[in-house]
């Protein structure tokens, strides 16, 4: 861990029962930086994505978030107004299923303002104007402001939950699988328009994906898990083009190529 | 009327009205959080007022004058069986003006005068939580007041600016209670809403079936959500009483005929009489 370390976990252990989660896991990220976590169905990519944001308590080990002022802070010795006062703020979290994390009975400017209601905002014309904003950068146009979510396609919905999660500029977001379960072509759009945002707002995101593709897109650096142990970790073309763990070549061979 | 015998006095025994004054002191001290208590079975169906008649109960002494409203109104027959029931159980007298009771028990409705420090009103309440809609979860609503997160029932104000331009909440409007608690006001008008900021009088909520009590302490700061370029108002209908001709009352919209008549009353009858008495005449008069 260095200086400007924006998050750090060391030793990390959590069992399910007789499974293993996570075993001695140790991950770092700095700002602005894109990190994936990849590895087949099971490996422990979400129980980590989970840990990390505080949402999951480990058996063992620790996870350190570095505060815009520079001060460190133990995220599960953290009290829970203060942890749910980061989610809120400074994190950002988009799940694989938008439907999950959208209010489907709100209205798409509704959903994108509730995070700055939640901050304390009480200008009804401001929060508007912020919510079409940002439906403008995710490329949704600005006149469904007003439409329920109900009425958007999948994509739309994926791009919906990314403006309402980074409206309160978040310097760290979590991601778990943000492509799945949406078709090839939108998935390129989602990437691309992922990709510009964070490099354009200087967000650090861990990315739990199990397409090797999407990691080399948008990743910085890769974390290969199996069995809830980190097999391999570097740069995402050296891990990707030159794998040296077992487990990660069988990954790297075992993509179609088109 | 004679009283029954019978029953203890006020129809509660006394363990019972102990349990229901140590939450109603616990409410007093932390304004606008709700209480748990043993909410008994009392002999009138839920949603009729077992709430507020179990705080009555416990706060009733021999010597309190009772007023019990309906709606506003002395007359219906949620008022006048409750009124009957304290007279015949406890023998207190009862009252139907408001300047005169020292217990005020009411549902939807704020008296019109004003009420004094020597007084305690003590409202029916259906439903507690003020977050019932927006979350499902009695365990997540009660962490969100643990941590004053409010921010999803500002989501609902903007719902409704962006579809009707305008907060369409016309009762039960919620609250902020000194500054910290979130609180339901019972389903009384937004139109009343004002007169909980900084009321003399002491004021108590009891939810029967969802067994909550809250209290707002005499003047205590009471704020209805708003936003800055939404800001709060109460609204009213734009008529002026048919029988007493005040134009500053809630009203009721009362159907009079088959011909589409229709006619505008004070909902308060204790107050549309008291300026009847006093020389005042509205269109229909």
């Amino acid at each position: 861990m260095t200086d400007d370390t924006l998050l750090s976990a060391r030793g990390l252990n959590l069992r399910f029962g007789p499974v293993p989660a996570l075993v001695d896991v140790a991950v770092d990220l700095w700002p602005g930086e894109v990190l994936a976590i990849v590895g087949e169905s099971g490996s422990g990519k979400t129980t980590l994505l989970n840990v990390l944001s505080g949402r999951l308590r480990p058996d063992d080990g620790v996870v350190w978030y570095r505060d815009p002022a520079g001060k460190l802070h133990d995220v599960h010795a953290m009290p829970a107004p203060k942890l749910r006062a980061l989610h809120r703020s400074d994190w950002g979290f988009v799940q694989q299923d938008p439907r999950a994390a959208l209010r489907m009975g709100v209205s798409a400017g509704g959903n994108v303002g509730e995070r700055l209601m939640a901050q304390g905002l009480r200008h009804y014309g401001n929060i508007r104007e912020q919510a079409i904003d940002w439906l403008r950068q995710v490329e949704i146009d600005a006149a469904r402001v007003d439409d329920m979510p109900r009425t958007f396609s999948g994509g739309m919905l994926q791009r919906l939950q990314i403006a309402r999660t980074l409206v309160t500029h978040p310097r760290l977001v979590f991601m778990d699988e943000p492509t799945g379960g949406l078709d090839v072509s939108v998935q390129a759009r989602l990437l691309d328009l992922i990709r510009s945002l964070v490099a354009r707002l200087n967000i650090a995101a861990v990315l739990v994906t199990h397409d090797l593709a999407v990691a080399r897109l948008l990743a910085h650096r890769i974390v290969v898990m199996q069995r809830g142990v980190v097999v391999e970790a570097g740069l995402t073309d050296q891990v990707l083009d030159d794998p040296q763990h077992a487990y990660t070549q069988l990954l790297v061979s075992s993509v179609l190529q088109a | 009327m004679t009283t029954i015998s019978g029953y203890n006095f006020a129809y509660l025994d006394e363990q019972t009205k102990r349990m229901i004054r140590r939450a109603l002191l616990k409410a007093v001290a932390i304004p606008g959080h709700q209480i748990p208590f043993g909410s008994r079975e009392m002999p009138l169906p839920y949603g009729w007022g077992t709430g507020g008649i179990q705080i009555t109960a416990a706060i009733l002494g021999a010597a309190d004058v009772l007023k019990v409203i309906d709606q506003g109104a002395d007359d219906t027959t949620n008022a006048v069986s409750i009124r009957r029931f304290f007279a015949k159980t406890a023998g207190v007298a009862t009252t139907t003006r408001t300047d005169a009771a020292t217990v005020i028990q009411t549902r939807h409705r704020i008296p019109e005068a004003p009420l004094t420090a020597n007084q305690i009103l003590v409202y029916q309440v259906p439903q507690p939580e003020p977050l019932v809609k927006l979350e499902p979860s009695r365990a997540e609503t009660r962490r969100m007041h643990a941590l004053a997160e409010y921010g999803a029932m500002h989501v609902r104000l903007y719902e409704d600016i962006t579809r009707f331009g305008q907060v369409a909440i016309s009762y039960d409007y919620p609250v902020m209670v000194n500054d910290r608690y979130l609180m339901a006001p019972s389903p009384i008008p937004a139109f009343d809403n004002p007169k909980l900021h900084q009321m003399p009088a002491l004021q108590l909520f009891g939810a029967g079936r969802e067994k909550r009590i809250y209290a707002i302490p005499p003047y205590t700061n009471v704020r209805s959500l708003d936003f800055e370029d939404h800001p709060f108002r109460a609204g009213r209908a734009p008529h002026a009483c048919g029988l007493c001709g005040s134009d500053t009352s809630y009203l009721d919209e009362v159907v009079v005929d088959n011909e589409g008549g229709r006619l505008f009353v004070c909902s308060d009858t204790d107050y549309c009489e008291t300026r009847r008495d006093a020389g005042h005449a509205g269109d229909a008069a």
